[in-house]
């Protein structure tokens, strides 16, 4: 589904990834974890095609096809989706409108029938209940006013009504409380299929106790330096991010 | 007898060439004779006359106001022919016709093949006549009392109305551009509204007959009589195109006791070209009088003109009486739009509420001028003041010159104001949800202007959003 080769990308002139492979099978969960600043947001930004980030190497393919030469909303309607670390405010644009027409144009690109309003609201009020948001919130600006947590479930209901092939999570798990984060693992888990495949980017190893990935890769310095199976997470969890530090010191 | 002669002679050379009433266009420049001539070709009754050269003489001891925030060069007044017969537009066989990027903005606001007809000249089906449609319509109001027609037509039929509340709202001395209207307007609209009767539809220039170009100096006025309600529409989102550049209309509400006056104008007048040349220059004055428990209501969707230099204003004269402003004012390229309103509270209890939304892209410049003003017979009076401003792109600018003025310590003021800019965030949010950015802009362009459309008539609004997202196209990326 992804395969990513020696990317080498950066911001305002800094290059912040230094070469990164990954490659992401169908169906497949992975995590990405790794300590602050170790370029875990830039690969998030980078595969999503952010303007402000620019790729100095490397190339990305997603189902076989050049995703670093597609606009932003291409990669969308090809299948990415970005749930983002802050989802910005949109005042004044409704909320189920805002997602209907993202969806219309996504089904569009699929060459599938657009859906009409009612038959929207059903699929909306549908996955609603996945991340227990309550209706009103429909009718509301997009994250206008909305509590982090609220913006946090309004994402991942946003990615179960698009049903993309490629959900990345972008520290989805930072400032939620227990029950949140939860409902959030729960959304993740209903998309979770053979067809489906999730990169959780995560600081934290709690969300990984209810979404629990196929494979974890450690990001240092701009590096992915260790990979491993769902208990390299665990060992994370007890051991901090110190000991891969020295011990990428160590190899070099 | 020799005298007589000589009287004779002068009054051929004063009224120079008034004789040659079959003239289509008079000759550049502005005195007594031109507006001699205006009237004499309008048929117009003495009075008439009588109250444009007051205007005119008035207006020649007036200097053009500098205190605006737009740019522009010196308009020299002597360089316009002030009067030109209503031409014939050319019809055209079919649309094939008719402009190619013309056809592609119709198609882009989503106005049918029918209307777009009708606007573009092209002779129409009897059945969708706008003619025939509007003699229905004329039929229906005329049932309930309304009037409704050219400001002159009705200066000859209903000169009683006319002589009454003509100037009673903007006085013909009241300033520079309204003062020359008054002495040349060209032509516009007049309606009145019967005691109690609630007009059935949304009145518009679309429905009257004899609607021959509205014309450089367009004067409108309206009155609601006693407990009667009107919606009235001007303006269509269309582009309009018009050879004089200099356009100085006047719109005049009367609403007396417990009546409602609503009046919507979507303005899209030429707005020069992307280098900033040419587009209409657009000073307009409008203002409403509301009597006891009366209400003046104004939307405005500003997209057109390279300068707008526009407040419409509420009298709130009677005890109780409510005044509105919704407006949304944009300037792309390299438009100015000054524009705002005024509220000026007289009577006691009276409410009124303003909200602005400006939209700057390009190098366009947006400012609001809105004044709040409290008189001291003006107990409990209230006013709200929002005035948001939005910016897309680093070259255009939004400014906010609010005047309050309170004379009565009961008075109640709130005001609002906020400046934001389009964000890359917020672009690459809806981006990344596989919305393009145009669209994205229209969206977020439309969400910020909500409060405003939705005083719009319904299908309006769903045009002015529209027109939105053409005036703003090419503004990113």
């Amino acid at each position: 589904m992804l395969d990513i080769k020696n990317l080498h990308a950066g911001i305002d002139g800094k290059e912040i990834l230094h070469g990164v492979d990954l490659h992401v099978g169908t169906g497949e969960v992975h995590a990405i974890m790794g300590p602050n600043g170790s370029g875990k947001s830039t690969l998030a930004n980078v595969l999503a095609g952010r303007p402000r980030f620019e790729v100095t190497a490397g190339s990305v393919l997603f189902e076989g096809k050049d995703l670093l030469s597609m606009k932003p909303e291409d990669r969308a309607r090809e299948g990415v989706f970005l749930a983002m670390q802050y989802p910005v405010e949109i005042p004044g644009v409704n909320n189920i409108y805002f997602l209907k027409a993202a969806l219309n144009a996504i089904r569009k690109n699929r060459s599938e029938e657009e859906l009409d309003a009612m038959e929207f609201l059903q699929l909306a009020r549908e996955k609603m209940k996945l991340v227990d948001l309550d209706e009103s919130f429909m009718n509301r600006g997009v994250n206008e006013g909305f509590s982090g947590g609220e913006k946090k479930r309004n994402e991942i209901f946003q990615m179960a009504v698009l049903d993309p092939k490629l959900a990345i999570l972008d520290e989805t798990d930072s400032g939620l409380d227990i029950d949140a984060l939860k409902i959030v693992a729960n959304g993740v888990n209903t998309l979770r299929s053979e067809k489906h495949s999730v990169l959780v980017i995560t600081h934290y190893q709690r969300l990984l106790k209810y979404l629990i990935p196929d494979y974890v890769h450690v990001l240092a310095d701009g590096r992915i330096v260790k990979s491993g199976g769902k208990e390299l997470a665990e060992e994370l969890e007890q051991k901090g991010y110190e000991w891969i530090e020295q011990e990428v010191a160590a190899a070099r | 007898m020799s005298s007589t002669i000589e009287q004779l002679a002068n009054q051929e050379y004063k009224y120079g060439f008034v004789t040659d009433i079959e003239a289509d266009v008079a000759p550049p420049g502005l005195n007594e004779d031109i507006v001699r001539l205006i009237s004499a070709k309008k048929n117009e009754p003495e009075w008439m006359l009588e109250w444009r050269l007051k205007a005119l003489r008035h207006w020649f001891t007036m200097k053009e106001p500098t205190w605006a925030n737009v740019r522009y060069n010196e308009i020299d007044y002597q360089a316009i022919r002030y009067y030109s017969a209503p031409k014939q537009i050319k019809k055209l066989n079919s649309l094939d016709e008719v402009d190619p990027e013309l056809r592609k903005t119709f198609d882009k606001l989503g106005i049918s093949l029918e209307e777009q007809k009708r606007m573009s000249g092209v002779a129409v089906d009897a059945v969708f006549d706008s003619v025939s449609v509007a003699t229905t319509f004329q039929a229906e109001l005329a049932k309930l009392g309304i009037i409704f027609c050219s400001f002159s037509e009705a200066v000859q039929k209903h000169p009683d109305l006319i002589r009454k509340y003509l100037g009673s709202v903007v006085p013909y001395t009241d300033n520079f551009f309204a003062t020359l209207n008054s002495a040349v307007f060209s032509d516009g609209s007049f309606c009145y509204i019967p005691k109690g009767v609630r007009c059935p539809m949304e009145l518009s220039t679309y429905f009257r007959i004899n609607s021959a170009g509205t014309g450089q100096f367009e004067r409108t006025l309206i009155v609601a009589d006693e407990g009667a309600y009107v919606s009235y529409l001007e303006g269509c989102t269309a582009p309009m195109r018009d050879e004089n550049q200099l356009h100085a209309a006047v719109v005049e509400l009367v609403a007396l006791d417990s009546a409602t006056i609503k009046y919507s104008t979507v303005q899209n007048w030429y707005p020069g070209d992307k280098e900033g040349k040419g587009g209409i220059y657009n000073f307009v004055t409008k203002r409403g009088k509301a009597f006891k428990n009366a209400k003046v209501s104004w939307t405005q969707v500003e997209t057109g003109s390279a300068i707008t230099w526009k407040y419409p204003s509420c009298i709130l004269q009677g005890d109780n009486s409510v005044g509105e402003f919704y407006s949304v004012a944009v300037t792309a390229n390299y438009q100015q739009a000054d524009t705002g309103t005024k509220m000026i509270h007289i009577g006691k209890n009276t409410r009124s509420t303003i909200v602005s939304k400006g939209i700057s892209a390009g190098h366009g410049q947006n400012s609001y001028r809105g004044m709040v003003k409290i008189m001291k017979s003006a107990e409990n009076a209230r006013n709200y003041s929002q005035c948001d401003s939005l910016l897309l792109g680093d070259k255009c600018g939004a400014h906010t010159f609010p005047y309050i003025e309170v004379r009565n310590s009961t008075a109640v003021m709130e005001h609002e104001a906020s400046t934001s800019k389009i964000g890359e965030d917020q672009l690459f949010y809806c981006q990344q949800r596989g919305i393009t950015p145009e669209d994205a802009v229209s969206m977020i362009v439309s969400g910020f202007c909500r409060e405003v459309f939705r005083e719009l008539p319904m299908e309006f609004a769903v045009e002015a959003q529209k027109l939105l997202g053409v005036s703003l196209e090419g503004s990113v990326g």
